[in-house]
This record gives C-alpha cells, sequence and structure tokens, in this order.
C-alpha cells in the first residue's frame, strides 16, 4: 500500500490517539511542573466598639485576578513530585535520621500517602493475579469436560462477573458483604462476633478487595484458558494415553506446557489491568483504609471548586512509569512475535 | 477416539459437577441476590435484624401492603431521573460504538495491508497507549477541557471514549483483516479498482464478523465507562454508571440506597441480554490476543 493511501485511511483514528491519547500525557506532565497559586492575604483593621484589630484574610479579588492571568498556576520545576504528597523526599529522610529502628522507619515511610498508595497497589496485583491464574485454569478445565449442550449457559454463568462494569460488580458484592447483608450477617453468626464486619478492620477491607478481585479477573483468564485447551495438539494426548499416563500426568505434562505461553499472557494483562484499581474501592467505599495509585488521582481531580491539577499531574506521571515496568516485558513479547511473523 | 481410558471415572465426574455448580453459584448467585432484593425496602434489603428479611419481605410488606414493591425502580426512573442517565447513556454508546468502528476499520485495514515497517511501530504505539490507565488520561484532559469550555458536554465524552477506544478497536481488527486473504482485495486492485474502492466493495461484505467482535467490545467499554463519565460530565449529563454512585450519596449526605440498588438492576439487565445474544463473538475477541494456531 502506498504511503499516501495509507495516511488517509490511518489519518482520523492515528489522528484521534494523538489528540486524546498522547496529548494529554504530554498535558499531564506539564500540569505537573506547575502549583496552584497560593491565595493573596492581605491585612485588613476590623474595629468594633471593643477596640481594633488587625485580621488576615484572603483577598479574594487579587486571588481571582491571579488565577485568571495563571490559570495553571505557578512553576514549581519537580517540586511537586517531593513533597509530603508524592515521593516525600523530606520526610524520608527525616525518617532515615531520626527512626530508631528499621521497622520504625518502615512504618513511617507507609504512612506518607504516596507509599501507602503504592502499597496497596502492588498488594493487590500480586495477590490476585496467582489465585486468578490458577482458578481460570481449573474452571476451563473442567468446563471443558461438559457435554456440548452444557457448555454454553455454563460459560455464560460464569463469564457475568466479567462483564459488570467493576463499580457495579463491587456494589453488588459489597451489599452482600455489608454487616446488614446476607454474607456479612453469616459470618458474624459462625465467628459468633456481632461486631465483626467488612469495616472493622484493614486487613479485613484489604481481603475483601482482593478477593473481589479475584472474583472479577478469573472469568477472562478462565477465557482464555478456554480458548488455548481447544487447541492442544490430539496425537501427543493419544500416545500418552496407550503409554498408560493417567489423567493427572497427561495434564502435567501435556496440557500444561502446551499453555505456558498463554499462562504469561494472562499474568501480563492481569497485572497492567489491576494496577489501575481504582472502582473496587469507590464501590466498598474503603478510600479510609485502601487507596491506591489512580485513587489518588481521582480524589485530587474530584473536589468541584478545587481541582489540583498539579499534584494529580505529578501522580499520573508516577503511575505511568509504574505501568511502563509492566508493559516491558509485554512489549518484548510482542516484538518477538513480530519477528518471527516475518 | 474416544478410548476406554480417556472415559471418566464417576468420583471425577462428580467432583467436577461439584465444582462447575460451586463456581457457578459464586458467580451468579450475587445478581440473582441483588435482582431479587432491589424489589424490597431498605430495612429488608439491609436487614439488622435478621437477612432471611430480605427473602421474605417482612418489612416491604408492613410498608407497602404487599412482599415485593417496584417503588424503588418507579422513584430511581423518575424523581431520581434514571431516564436521563439511561437517554445519556445510549447516545453515547451508539455514538461511540459507531464512530470507533468506523475510524478503526479504516486505520486497521490500511495497517494490515500496508508492508511498510512503520505499521509495527504503530501497533507498538497503540498498545502503549492501551496500557494507559485511563485516569491518568483524565488528569490530562481537565484542564484543556476547562480552558476550552467543553466540559461535561456528551460530544466531548463521546470523542474521548471512541479515542481510548482505538488501540483495543485497532488491534482487534488488524489480527481479523490479516485472516481476511489478501488475494481478494489485490484481484480487485488489479481490476482497476482504488484502495478505497477495494475497501468498499471487496473487503466490507466480508468484514462483518469481525466488526461485530470489536463493535461488541466499544459497547462495553462506554457503557460500562466510569473513570471518564464521572469526572467529564457534569451532573445533569451523567450517564447510568456515574449516576448510580451518586444515588450512594456523599459523607455529608446520605444517598437512596433502595434507587442505587434498582438502577443497578436497569443498567446490567440489557448488558447481560446483549452478552447472552453476542457470547460467541466475545470470547472470540478476547483470546484474538492470546492464542495464535
Amino acid at each position: 500500500m502506498p504511503h499516501k493511501t495509507f495516511f488517509w485511511f490511518f489519518f482520523p483514528s492515528g489522528l484521534a490517539m494523538v489528540l486524546f491519547i498522547g496529548l494529554p500525557i504530554i498535558s499531564s506532565f506539564f500540569q505537573s511542573l506547575h502549583i496552584e497559586p497560593e491565595q493573596i492575604l492581605m491585612e485588613v483593621e476590623k474595629c468594633d466598639p471593643f477596640g481594633c484589630k488587625t485580621e488576615t484574610k484572603v483577598d479574594i479579588e487579587a486571588t481571582t485576578k491571579l488565577q485568571e492571568e495563571q490559570p495553571l498556576g505557578r512553576f514549581n520545576g519537580l517540586g511537586t513530585y517531593g513533597d509530603r504528597n508524592h515521593l516525600a523526599f523530606d520526610q524520608i529522610k527525616e525518617a532515615w535520621n531520626n527512626s530508631s529502628s528499621m521497622s520504625n522507619f518502615i512504618d513511617i515511610l507507609l504512612n506518607l500517602p504516596f507509599y501507602k498508595a503504592l502499597l496497596f497497589t502492588l498488594t493487590f496485583c500480586f495477590a490476585v493475579t496467582p489465585p486468578v491464574v490458577i482458578l481460570g485454569f481449573i474452571v476451563a478445565l473442567s468446563i471443558n469436560t461438559l457435554t456440548k449442550s452444557l457448555k454454553g449457559p455454563t460459560i455464560f454463568g460464569v463469564i457475568l462477573p466479567m462483564i459488570v462494569t467493576p463499580l457495579i460488580g463491587s456494589l453488588v458484592l459489597f451489599w452482600m458483604i455489608d454487616a446488614k447483608g446476607i454474607l456479612g450477617a453469616t459470618i458474624q453468626y459462625l465467628f459468633d462476633d456481632p461486631n465483626l464486619s467488612l469495616k472493622s478492620s484493614s486487613q479485613l477491607t484489604w481481603i475483601t478487595l482482593i478477593i473481589y478481585g479475584i472474583w472479577h479477573n478469573t472469568p477472562f483468564a478462565f477465557v482464555v484458558f478456554y480458548a488455548a485447551l481447544q487447541t492442544v495438539p490430539q496425537d501427543p494426548i493419544e500416545a500418552a494415553i496407550i503409554d498408560g499416563a493417567s489423567r493427572y500426568d497427561r495434564v502435567r505434562h501435556i496440557v500444561i506446557p502446551h499453555l505456558y505461553p498463554v499462562a504469561t499472557f494472562i499474568i501480563l494483562i492481569c497485572l497492567m489491568d489491576n494496577f489501575r484499581v481504582l472502582e473496587p474501592i469507590i464501590g466498598f467505599a474503603a478510600e479510609g483504609v485502601a487507596q491506591s495509585l489512580s485513587w489518588m488521582i481521582y480524589n485530587d481531580l474530584r473536589s468541584e471548586n478545587k481541582m489540583l491539577f498539579g499534584s494529580a499531574g505529578a501522580t499520573s506521571m508516577l503511575t505511568i512509569i509504574g505501568v511502563a515496568f509492566l508493559l516491558t516485558p509485554v512489549l518484548i513479547r510482542t516484538w518477538k512475535e513480530f519477528r518471527t511473523e516475518r | 477416539m474416544e478410548s476406554k481410558i480417556n472415559r471418566y471415572s464417576k468420583q471425577l465426574i462428580l467432583i467436577n459437577s461439584l465444582f462447575i455448580i460451586l463456581w457457578l453459584v459464586v458467580s451468579v448467585f450475587p445478581f440473582i441476590w441483588t435482582f431479587w432484593g432491589s424489589f424490597k425496602v431498605k430495612a429488608d434489603f439491609f436487614s439488622r435484624a435478621d437477612w432471611m428479611f430480605a427473602v421474605t419481605g417482612v418489612n416491604t410488606l408492613i410498608e407497602t401492603g404487599d412482599t415485593s414493591t417496584v417503588k424503588a425502580y418507579v422513584e430511581s426512573w423518575t424523581e431520581g431521573e434514571f431516564w436521563k442517565a439511561t437517554m445519556n447513556t445510549i447516545i453515547i454508546t451508539v455514538s461511540v460504538v459507531t464512530i470507533s468502528l468506523f475510524l478503526g476499520t479504516l486505520g486497521a485495514y490500511a495497517l494490515s495491508r500496508s508492508t511498510y515497517k512503520y505499521t509495527f511501530w504503530i501497533l507498538i504505539a497503540a498498545l502503549i497507549f492501551r496500557a494507559m490507565p485511563h485516569i491518568t488520561l483524565v488528569s490530562g484532559y481537565l484542564f484543556p477541557f476547562f480552558q476550552l469550555n467543553v466540559w461535561g458536554i456528551l460530544p466531548t465524552t463521546i470523542i474521548v471514549l471512541v479515542a481510548i477506544n482505538q488501540p483495543f478497536t485497532l488491534w482487534l481488527l488488524y489480527s481479523f483483516f490479516k485472516t481476511v486473504p489478501k488475494e481478494l482485495d489485490e484481484s480487485a486492485l488489479i481490476d482497476g479498482c482504488s484502495y478505497f474502492q477495494a475497501f468498499r466493495y471487496v473487503i466490507m461484505p466480508v468484514m462483518w464478523p469481525g466488526v461485530v467482535t470489536a463493535g461488541l467490545f466499544s459497547m462495553m467499554l462506554a457503557y460500562n465507562d466510569f473513570t471518564v463519565t464521572s469526572l467529564l460530565l457534569n451532573q445533569q449529563n451523567y450517564t447510568m454508571v456515574p449516576k448510580i454512585n451518586a444515588y450512594l450519596g456523599t459523607i455529608e449526605h446520605s444517598g437512596n440506597y433502595m434507587w442505587a440498588v434498582s438502577s443497578v438492576v436497569s443498567a446490567t439487565a440489557p448488558l447481560f441480554m446483549i452478552i447472552m445474544f453476542f457470547q460467541r463473538q466475545l470470547i472470540s475477541g478476547l483470546t484474538a490476543g492470546a492464542v495464535k494456531g
């Protein structure tokens, strides 16, 4: 296809991506270099029957004027990246010098907002992915043995948790796990503790979120494994049967090796998708004890009168760096695939 | 082919069936429970006394005179203006699907037929774009959109969702067009068609299976989106998912929980029906990137 024809065919799609995916990343970076203008204070002398006092007040007029002149705020360089809500260099240095022991230092470190969010995001990613892969594989193996007429409806039922948006999915589970819901009440009854609830400790909230993550992501792993199972070559399996291999041996030595590349694909996609976890935190109303990187950005942008563009931009950039780490293996894999195709 | 040894033993069938039934319950029961509970009053669905109230509807009987009620549905659709959110969702979903398929088919066709090296880099770039968390993109949109005064309206959100959707659509349709034999449109080119005519008269009639799959995913993205719609639309233009979140209320004022429960059912039911019809396309799309031969 000549360059010119290619250009016109691809132009609309490419333009949309450059304008609304490429540029926003640059815009985010640019925002992160700026900080909201400080409020201009003025001293007002206030007199009442008991005497005169000078008060410091926000000069609304001047502040508004400044905001109009510099809508993005003043230039701050990389300052936002190092402040308390992001990488917090000063606080870490101080903690390093003052903390009595290593565990004390780690305690202080993990109470800083950014590191707290990073810890949750990574814990969520790495706690959800392995069970998802294992459960997805087992479900795929079992459904593969069903008769054909049963397969369709069963698959439909199994993929439902994946279809609904994470917010709705987490709400549906939350209403059951809530202390007044069916599961929550049953758990209280089983452990004989009327105060036991999702909200009672941060560990329990984290576990609930992780269980939700597994529930939501397993169908994806199942679907991919199920499709891959259809491509397992039959000849080696027959040969293994003739040689007297048991069912377990056949799965262990023929099916699983065949599925290795698929499993790595699932792991990578799962890690990448869960790194952006946001909606479950909102659905489970778990903002108090579980914040993710995405939630930090959401929180900065949510307030209607004062959006913290600089802070949100800086967290976005740091999140993108995190995504880049997770993305590298995917890129290498795609690269190799292209090589073999050509 | 089925030799004797490959038959499943009785124990295996039993364990297997039990496992599948258990897993089905885990996947499906929450939705059935929510559906059932949406016809009760709050005192039943969130019962402090006994969760069995949600099944029997004791308080519903006391409050409304019947064991089930559609009060929450009626109120959320009228008073809660869920009809408006539904309209917005329909407008956004239909526009996003149409536009992204139009852009996506053209782009992906070109990518699949060009033999130059830059197609590879474009696809890699699309992969990187796909991995970007949507919230980081939104944080980049807000400021320019405020300045340009296009924040809060539906068209902006539609264009943004189309763009966010492009990388995945491109990849999906690219791998689909690769399976369409090159000879088909090459012979049309030899007969004197332009590239566009070849696309219009030769490729378009055979591309529908791929387009349906890509359309399904575009639909799910637009219909299910929360991050973009909740931050880029103003309250009056909210679609269903941010609307449900708004019903939950904030710390300052309590929301109406049963509105949220009934709206969850209203929003989920059409989606499930569509997936029931297009299950095969959904599965083929999910596996397009993962399984090759």
